[in-house]
């Protein structure tokens, strides 16, 4: 049972031209807690600081100001604690294709965060523990697949092997950002019935960091909205989606196609 | 869910008429490989094997320019030396400092490139800018200096002199690409995951260069063995040793090209071409994984696909 905690969080970029430099507010005084067995979602344009949040969950960066708390304590940054807060908080990248090293095999992917997050496990036990993985993710034969290179797999596959990598050291805290952006339209849904399912059997906390709103409703409990770095609207998901109160929200919800209204406006005048 | 797509009895039959293959770093073989690599053999086994078979190449005898014979194969110098001896210990010792200067170049330059760009910060500043200094310096002069200063001076002095002033340029192409791989999401990836730096650099990173590092290794093997030879031929080289370059300056100072002793001087200088030229087949091939471009499109890849003339004259003139 892992909490994590966002409480004011800062993050400032220096942006140097020449001789003088100006301070970018990547993410503006953010505030939000990720708990076991709920989902969040991060909507938001791009540049809106989505991936910075999630790189400052990751330890990635470090916030310039404010607490990122994990079960209300400060995060541990270095020794065993910090290793193990590796273990503890994981991500499922945007782009599948990007995220798996080309020159290593999909068992070598996963052996790796087995390996160093139960370093007791033998050289056989971790073997099962790949083939659990994989087989978790439905990619069958599990044999077949774990010595399998990147390129061999197809765009929904590889963002399968990423997820079971994500869970592989066998994390309380799942962070993923926008996981089927890159994905053919036809397969998403198979793979965010996956991360919804492997998210009820493990009881994570999720972060589903995103920009559709359709998505964020059907997979999330709660949606936070952000714009130009803080956090502009919050609430449960079917309120902030039927009733937007901020206008960046309203804008987004108008972007997204409703054939309702679409059949609406051909019937009508 | 539609998540069950793929046929176990299919994919296990793909997988069984298709062996996978291991290490897809290993070039694919092609004409212009085999017969580089089977020259650098033969030459390599030559260097490594023929100093043992032949007599000693400094003994002088009464029989001075003899054309090539049975008893001397490639005949003799103006002093009676058995040029074929001289030759076989001469490969070896070019051999030798190319491999030298490959390996220091090897490490030097993934030293200052790789580990430099990876660490990023002040690391990456200091050494982008000490190899930039390096390659700025005008190379064969720094190397006359310091081969006229020092009086002594042995094989390996000679192989870390060309190190020295080669490695900058292989670096600077090692950062640039070690920069592009560093932000990949496969490096955060693994440091998500929690592997130490170290880990990241040896096991994440390097293996993505190995082609890379391969052909700069092979080009700086072809220049030191020529650079050698250019400074042997100035007198400048390593002093009572035989190398092709040093080869090339006895018998210009013996007036080999004079008296018409081609026997004396053809031998090294063939082996020089040759050599570079089966080193530079090999860099061809090495390339081609780096840069596929390079692989398809010639004239001959064309053909292999069954276009007819017009279809070959029109893709030609497409791609000049």
């Amino acid at each position: 049972m892992t909490t994590l905690e966002l409480r004011d969080v800062v993050k400032e970029y220096r942006l140097r031209s020449g001789f003088r430099h100006s301070v970018l507010r990547a993410v503006d005084d953010v505030s939000f807690t990720l708990e076991p067995g709920r989902t969040t979602a991060l909507v938001g344009q791009s540049g809106s600081g989505k991936s910075t949040v999630a790189k400052l969950l990751l330890r990635l960066e470090r916030p310039t100001s404010g607490r990122i708390l994990l079960d209300g304590r400060d995060l541990p940054r270095r020794g065993a604690a910090g290793h193990a807060y590796r273990g503890i908080v994981q991500m499922v990248f945007q782009d599948p294709f990007a995220s798996l090293n080309p020159y290593h095999t999909v068992a070598h992917h996963l052996a790796r965060p087995v390996t160093l997050h139960h370093p007791e496990l033998g050289r056989t036990a971790v073997l099962d523990r790949i083939h659990e993985l994989l087989a978790r993710v439905r990619l069958d034969p599990v044999e077949e697949f774990a010595a399998r290179r990147p390129h061999e797999l197809s765009g929904g596959q590889r963002q399968r092997v990423a997820i079971a990598r994500a869970l592989a050291p066998g994390p309380g805290i799942l962070i993923a950002d926008e996981p089927v952006s890159m994905l053919d339209v036809s397969i998403r849904l198979g793979v965010l019935n996956l991360l919804a399912e492997l998210q009820r059997q493990e009881h994570l906390g999720v972060l589903y960091i995103t920009h559709d709103l359709a998505t964020a409703r059907h997979f999330s409990d709660e949606i936070l909205v952000m714009y130009r770095g803080s956090v502009v609207e919050r609430g449960p998901a079917d309120d902030v989606i039927l009733d937007p109160q901020h206008e960046y929200t309203k804008l987004l919800r108008a972007a997204a196609p409703d054939p309702e209204r679409r059949l609406r406006e051909l019937a009508g005048p | 869910m539609s998540t069950a797509t793929q046929d176990p009895a299919l994919a296990a039959a793909a997988a069984r008429s298709q062996p996978r293959r291991r290490r897809r770093t290993l070039p694919p073989m092609t004409p212009k490989l085999a017969v580089g690599l089977a020259i650098t053999i033969v030459i390599a086994g030559f260097g490594a094997v023929g100093p043992l078979l032949v007599g000693s190449p400094s003994e002088v005898r009464n029989i001075g320019m003899t054309p090539p014979s049975a008893e001397f194969w490639l005949g003799t110098t103006q002093t009676g030396q058995d040029v074929f001896a001289q030759l076989a210990h001469a490969t070896r010792g070019s051999l030798l400092i190319g491999l030298v200067v490959g390996i220091l170049t090897l490490l030097l330059s993934s030293f200052f490139g790789v580990v430099g760009a990876f660490a990023g910060g002040w690391t990456d500043e200091a050494f982008s800018l000490f190899t930039n200094v390096m390659l700025v310096i005008p190379g064969l002069p720094l190397v006359i200096v310091i081969s006229s200063y020092v009086t002594e001076k042995s094989v390996w002095m000679v192989a870390v002199v060309l190190a020295i002033t080669s490695w900058a340029g292989s670096a600077r192409v090692l950062r640039g690409f070690t920069l592009s791989v560093r932000n990949r999401d496969y490096v955060l990836a693994s440091r998500v995951s929690g592997e130490s730096s170290w880990r990241i650099l040896t096991v994440e990173i390097l293996p993505n260069l190995v082609p890379l590092l391969a052909s700069q290794v092979v080009f700086a093997v072809i220049f030191a063995i020529l650079g050698e030879a250019g400074l042997s031929f100035l007198g400048l080289g390593a002093t009572g040793s035989f190398t092709w370059g040093t080869m090339l300056y006895y018998a210009q100072n013996g007036l080999a090209l004079r008296l018409g002793a081609w026997w004396w001087f053809v031998p090294p200088g063939l082996m020089l071409a040759v050599f570079g030229a089966a080193l530079a087949l090999i860099n061809f091939a090495i390339d081609s994984i780096i840069n596929p471009k390079l692989r398809d499109g010639t004239r001959e890849q064309r053909k292999r696909w069954r276009m007819t003339k017009e279809q070959l004259r029109e893709s030609e003139e497409e791609v000049v």
